[in-house]
């Protein structure tokens, strides 16, 4: 039993039952899952939590599912002090949660698990997505666990490497020949015409709920204390939005104390539609076309901007873009002080921590999250120049001429 | 012949019009031109830009050609959802 009440239009407030749907029938703007706060309050506790299993699940309380859950071990991902990379940064109090150590190397997990799940509750056969990573990979992975069937839809122009994280676990792929414009509208045709959960269409409510629990445990690994700052990169700027609500939660639900965290929201500079409508202090995001390295954040028309953009305005927070040449250069700061191989968008986390640190923005005494999102492996391409080994003959003599004062004597 | 019946459906989108476009009719020749019906649900247009939430109805081939018009004109047409395809 879950203490789900019904899906509630973010614009207009009209409210609907809990079915696979995402859009509020008045205004078209996206539906959110509501619950009887009262009823959980006095169901949950952080002793409870403890005792649960060490994973996202430990939370499912807090989350939109009734019965068994699709789990393929996710989530209660590390919460590393980062002690080298805060000197480099001037921050003392710099923690990195490491969400690429998940099942398949992102945090899209936590929100797949949950979309999953919620799919076979509504009694789906298929569930179906469109992306060219960590997506495709996280729904497959579910769908095989679900014993589901799964449909993944990519441009043609993806490179087939990209796509063995999602093969691997057998979907049907479906290579769409044209763009990724082409591509979302089929898959919002699809979406109308069959009976699947497409599960960041229609599963898109509990699919977003997973988000959560990147701010549970978060909160829970401080000693349940909500950090003073979070710093989170934004495609579509849903799981941003879930991370708030999430804080505000366990601040409702009196398992912590106010909270009083800065959100700020990282975009890669080559598609940066929110990062631009805060900077112009405007309050519609325009779309873009995305192009950057960065490709788990390239969204040019984020289905979440105005709220994401709401979210860094009102917790007093901020929005910051990196380049290219930024991100990668964070990718290589990060593996290098903390041993922590990021994929690009983590290298945006790092650049723009960077800066926020360097402007002041970010005080050294506060305690700051950076969130890595996925893992380094699947954008390994862009870092390729890194590979400058010393080549040696299999001698003594070639090794010390050749390694010189590189050797630690 | 027989005559292929007409599948009626409805589309949400988005359309984000250029500052040169603003004062153009270009929903109402949408309606007119390709026999679709445009609901406004949401907007905010100004004179230098303009944004439109609305769900079309009508036949399906009709839209299609309806939003390729659109494109062609120059106004940029995304699914209300937003983007489908992520990383």
């Amino acid at each position: 039993m879950s203490y789900t009440r019904v899906l509630r239009c973010r614009k207009c407030g009209q409210e609907y039952p809990i079915k696979p749907m995402n859009l509020c029938e008045l205004c078209l703007s996206p539906l959110e899952v509501t619950y009887d706060y009262q009823a959980m309050r006095g169901a949950v506790s952080r002793e409870k939590f403890a005792s649960g299993p060490i994973s996202m699940w430990r939370y499912k309380d807090l989350l939109p599912v009734e019965d068994d859950v699709i789990d393929i071990g996710t989530g209660y991902t590390p919460l590393t002090k980062a002690t080298n990379l805060g000197k480099e940064l001037g921050l003392e109090q710099l923690y990195i949660k490491n969400d690429g150590v998940n099942p398949t190397y992102s945090f899209k997990d936590r929100p797949v698990s949950t979309g999953v799940t919620k799919a076979r509750e509504f009694g789906f056969k298929a569930v179906a997505c469109a992306s060219t990573g960590n997506l495709a990979a996280s729904v497959a992975a579910h769908a095989a666990k679900a014993r589901m069937k799964a449909y993944v839809f990519v441009p043609s122009n993806t490179e087939p490497g990209k796509l063995v994280g999602a093969a691997i676990y057998g979907p049907t792929l479906v290579v769409v020949k044209g763009s990724y414009d082409d591509v979302n509208r089929l898959c919002s045709t699809l979406a109308q015409r069959y009976k699947w959960g497409f599960i960041n269409i229609n599963l898109r409510p509990y699919y977003a709920e997973g988000s959560k629990t990147l701010a549970y445990e978060v909160v829970e690994q401080l000693g349940w204390r909500a950090p003073d700052c979070v710093v989170y990169p934004v495609g579509s700027g849903l799981s941003f939005t879930r991370i708030w609500k999430g804080l505000g939660e366990l601040a409702m639900l009196g398992l912590t104390g106010p909270v009083n965290t800065h959100m700020y929201l990282v975009q890669a500079a080559g598609a940066s539609p929110i990062v631009n409508a805060f900077q112009s202090g405007s309050q519609h995001v325009n779309p873009v076309i995305p192009n950057t390295v960065a490709t788990s954040i390239a969204m040019g028309n984020p289905a979440d901007g105005y709220y994401a953009l709401k979210i860094a305005r009102e917790s007093e927070g901020g929005a910051c873009a990196v380049t290219d040449e930024e991100l990668i250069a964070g990718m290589k700061l990060l593996a290098q002080t903390e041993g922590i191989f990021a994929e690009a968008t983590g290298g945006a986390v790092i650049a723009s921590l960077k800066k926020l640190a360097a402007a002041g923005t970010i005080k050294k005494d506060q305690v700051t999250v950076a969130y890595i999102t996925g893992a380094g492996p699947r954008s390994q391409e862009v870092v390729s120049d890194i590979v400058k080994p010393f080549v040696v003959e299999p001698n003594l003599e070639s090794f010390e001429k050749v390694l010189g004062n590189e050797i630690t004597k | 012949m027989v005559k292929k019946a007409k599948k009626t459906v409805k589309r949400q989108v988005m359309f984000t019009f250029p500052e040169k476009l603003i004062t153009e009719p270009l929903i109402y020749n949408l309606g007119i031109q390709f026999h679709v019906v445009t609901n406004i649900r949401r907007a905010d247009v100004t004179e230098s830009k303009g944004w439109v939430v609305l769900e079309l109805e009508g036949d399906e081939t009709d839209i299609e050609k309806g939003l390729a018009w659109m494109t062609g004109k120059g106004v940029r047409v995304d699914p209300v959802v937003g983007d489908i395809v992520e990383g």
